[in-house]
């Protein structure tokens, strides 16, 4: 496989775009990183997109993104991973790539969510846990990260505040990030005193219903070298799957998946954890980027709350995690969500992420995650 | 020369408190409470609907106006709870306080503004001299689906006014209306709770269209923000009207007067008309009221009336809202909530 280099990315603001559609949201962002590359033909393209089906009514989304961007009659493809279908679109990018099949690729990820009300977003969001185990019983998200929060408190006692300091930390990066949802701070009281979702977890210790896009151009290292600007090179790719039911994991406060994905993504890169200087990780929840944290080896199991008490994960700390603001102030389009912290991994590898840049950083981390962990992609950066 | 020359306020007596509503559906109070400023709403008697509500504040705006009920030449009541889908309201509002036969009437709908359209079309009669005077109520028994957010504030209350041309209670100096296709919130036929959609229902919907008729207004008038003693907005919960005056830069002391949802709910046609009914219960002659109704679909209404001289000889004729607000209320809890709405299916 041949080296793959990122040449352009490309985010626009999330929010609750009432006056943007799914194919204008993804054009936008699209165009965007092809103007940031330098770019204007491309070989093929690959979208992640969770549920368009059940949030839009659409599928088909490869004809119609390609045929929206002007692009027929390239090949392009829809990739689907539940909430990890962004850094699955990415994967599979860096495949076309890698493999010489495509020499330009732009890879995208796009979720418009916000035109059915919260019950059908949240039944929607709900089939990416085991229908048949879990959605028929009545599990929601929230419920599924409840009962993971409660028995990491219960095995390795981490508190309700710990909890509530992701969130906190989150948003005071997010405050930083003008494209965020949230782009404002929060207090740990506010966390706390904030209304109940699912025992133990709050409005603040979730990460809200978003319409956004994200875009990358991928090329091979020739093609990036001709380009005569800085890039991002991919120095590893992995992907793994686990039990999509909770129920069937032998250790609810560990997530397997992200743990070999980030074991084969670094072997790749050839680098060992503690040679990343920024992670971009799957906070769909407070809990999950403890438990996240722990699963990529940055903390011993177990010691993921104390990390983020201590101020470890802070852009300053130790291993800064999720400078952009996370999925939590950030937002979290979930088809948009892999593709985005790759976004953010390379503005902050150019040493353009402004206010929230971590100083010095050359290598990065993406950890994106579908479900509660029954798969997960991560994927290692490094500066050129 | 054309304004009020009556208004009337009615609000039944029966409140549920959002705690009681909450309880049943295991919800957290305290976030409507805090969230919505919300604390309790009225309930319509059983025996009480948009109809009835009708007359009794058609009856204060007149003892209010002091006219002979025989000389109004146009009657609207504006509501989405008309209790017949076919058959008028104001005829029978027309008939009950004398107005007939020769009167001109309809009923109109427009979601939450279709009491502020009354007030629109009767106020214009008067201004083109068709008619010596016009009576405008919006009244409602508001639908709010069990367990949805609209149940918190779904309330019943009516407004009526009375527009002539001599003897003002308060000069209409400036109307404007500001609507496009927006659908935030709907009910079709045979369906028996409105659906909206969520919060969409705001920044597109009631913020565009209030902030947008309130400038429009103001720019027509020339007149800005500090000039008003008082401004009403339609009061869908507690807490849009005050972001609504924030963001057109009024102070909260001239929202209060008018603000009656905390304890009142959303008397949905009934919402604006009333809180201008409380702000001319406290108004002194020459100050301006700047009022901005708000319906889904969506669009919103704005009047700049100039109170004169005779609000203080007239606002005692009737009952201040404020005090069919806060007097002889009666507590009721959920299960006779559920009662007096026909929430409950009862044996042929």
């Amino acid at each position: 496989m041949r080296d793959v280099a990122i040449i352009g990315a490309g985010m626009t603001k999330w929010g609750e775009l009432w006056d943007k559609s799914l194919r204008a949201l993804f054009t936008e962002t699209a165009l965007l990183a092809l103007e940031d590359a330098g770019v204007d033909k491309i070989d093929s393209m690959v979208v992640g997109c969770m549920s368009s089906g059940l949030f839009v009514g659409q599928e088909h989304l490869g004809s119609l993104l390609s045929d929206y961007l002007g692009k027929n009659p390239i090949p392009a493809a829809r990739v689907e991973s539940a909430c990890a279908s962004g850094g699955l679109a990415l994967r599979q990018g860096f495949f076309e790539v890698a493999s010489g099949a495509s020499d330009v690729v732009l890879v995208g990820g796009v979720e418009k969510m916000t035109d059915v009300t919260g019950c059908e977003a949240t039944y929607a969001l709900g089939t990416a846990a085991d229908q048949e185990y879990e959605g028929y019983h009545g599990l929601t998200f929230p419920a599924l990260y409840a009962m993971m929060a409660v028995a990491h408190m219960h095995k390795y006692g981490t508190t309700r505040e710990q909890m509530a300091r992701v969130a906190v930390k989150n948003h005071l990066n997010g405050s930083k990030n003008p494209l965020a949802q949230f782009p404002f701070q929060v207090s740990v009281e506010a966390v706390l005193s904030s209304v109940l979702v699912a025992d133990p977890l709050r409005i603040l210790d979730c990460s809200p219903i978003t319409d956004g896009a994200a875009a990358l151009v991928l090329s091979s290292l020739e093609t990036a070298r001709k380009l005569k600007k800085p890039f991002v090179r991919i120095a590893g790719s992995g992907q793994a799957s686990d039990t999509i039911a909770l129920s069937s994991r032998k250790d609810l406060c560990w997530i397997e998946s992200t743990h070999v994905a980030a074991q084969k993504a670094l072997a790749m890169a050839g680098r060992k954890v503690e040679d990343v200087h920024l992670f971009e990780v799957h906070d769909c929840f407070t809990i999950a980027e403890i438990m996240v944290t722990e699963a990529l080896g940055l903390v011993k199991k177990g010691q993921g709350g104390k990390a983020v008490e201590e101020g470890l994960t802070a852009i300053g700390g130790t291993f800064p995690v999720n400078p952009s603001g996370g999925l939590k102030a950030k937002g979290h389009p979930v088809g948009a969500t892999g593709v985005a912290q790759a976004v953010e991994v390379v503005k902050q590898l150019r040493g353009e992420a402004g206010e929230r840049q971590v100083k010095g950083a050359k290598r990065g981390l993406t950890q994106n995650m579908g479900g509660t962990g029954g798969s997960s992609v991560v994927h290692v950066f490094e500066a050129d | 020369m054309a304004g009020i020359i009556g208004y009337g306020a009615y609000i039944p007596r029966n409140r549920i408190k959002v705690e009681e509503i909450a309880k049943v559906w295991g919800a957290d109070a305290p976030s409507y409470k805090k969230g919505l400023m919300l604390e309790e709403k009225s309930v319509p008697s059983p025996d009480q609907d948009t109809i009835t509500m009708s007359v009794e504040a058609a009856r204060n705006a007149l003892k209010r106006a002091g006219i002979d009920a025989r000389r109004i030449g146009a009657v609207y009541v504006g509501s989405e709870s008309h209790p017949y889908a076919v058959k008028p309201s104001g005829t029978v509002l027309a008939e009950a306080i004398g107005a007939v036969p020769e009167c001109h009437t309809a009923d109109l709908e427009f979601a939450c503004k279709a009491g502020s359209e009354g007030m629109f079309i009767a106020l214009n009669l008067v201004r083109s001299g068709a008619v010596k005077y016009g009576l405008a109520v919006g009244a409602d028994t508001s639908q709010g689906a069990p367990g949805d957010a609209l149940e918190y504030s779904a309330a019943a209350g009516a407004a009526a006014f009375l527009f002539g041309s001599d003897d003002l209670v308060a000069e209409a100096v400036e109307t404007y209306a500001y609507m496009t296709d927006t659908p935030d919130f709907w009910r079709r036929e045979y369906m028996y709770y409105p659906r909206h959609g969520g919060r969409f229902t705001g920044d597109p919907a009631y913020f565009k269209h209030v902030v947008g008729a309130a400038e429009g207004i103001m720019a027509k008038a020339k007149l800005k923000p500090s000039d008003f003693a008082f401004v009403v907005f339609h009061q869908p919960n507690g807490k849009f009207p005050f972001r609504a005056g924030e963001l057109l830069g009024f102070a909260r002391k001239q929202i209060e007067p008018g603000w009656l949802v905390n304890r009142l709910g959303n008397t949905y046609s009934g919402s604006s008309p009333l809180g201008l009914t409380a702000a001319l219960d406290v108004a002194k002659p020459g100050d301006l009221i700047l009022m901005v109704s708000y319906g889904s679909g969506a669009g919103s209404d704005a009047f700049v009336w100039r109170v004169t001289d005779r609000i203080d000889k007239v606002r005692d004729l009737a009952p201040r809202t404020r005090a069919l607000l806060d007097g002889n209320k009666a507590y009721i809890d959920y299960g006779v909530y559920a009662k007096y709405r026909r929430k409950i299916r009862k044996a042929e």
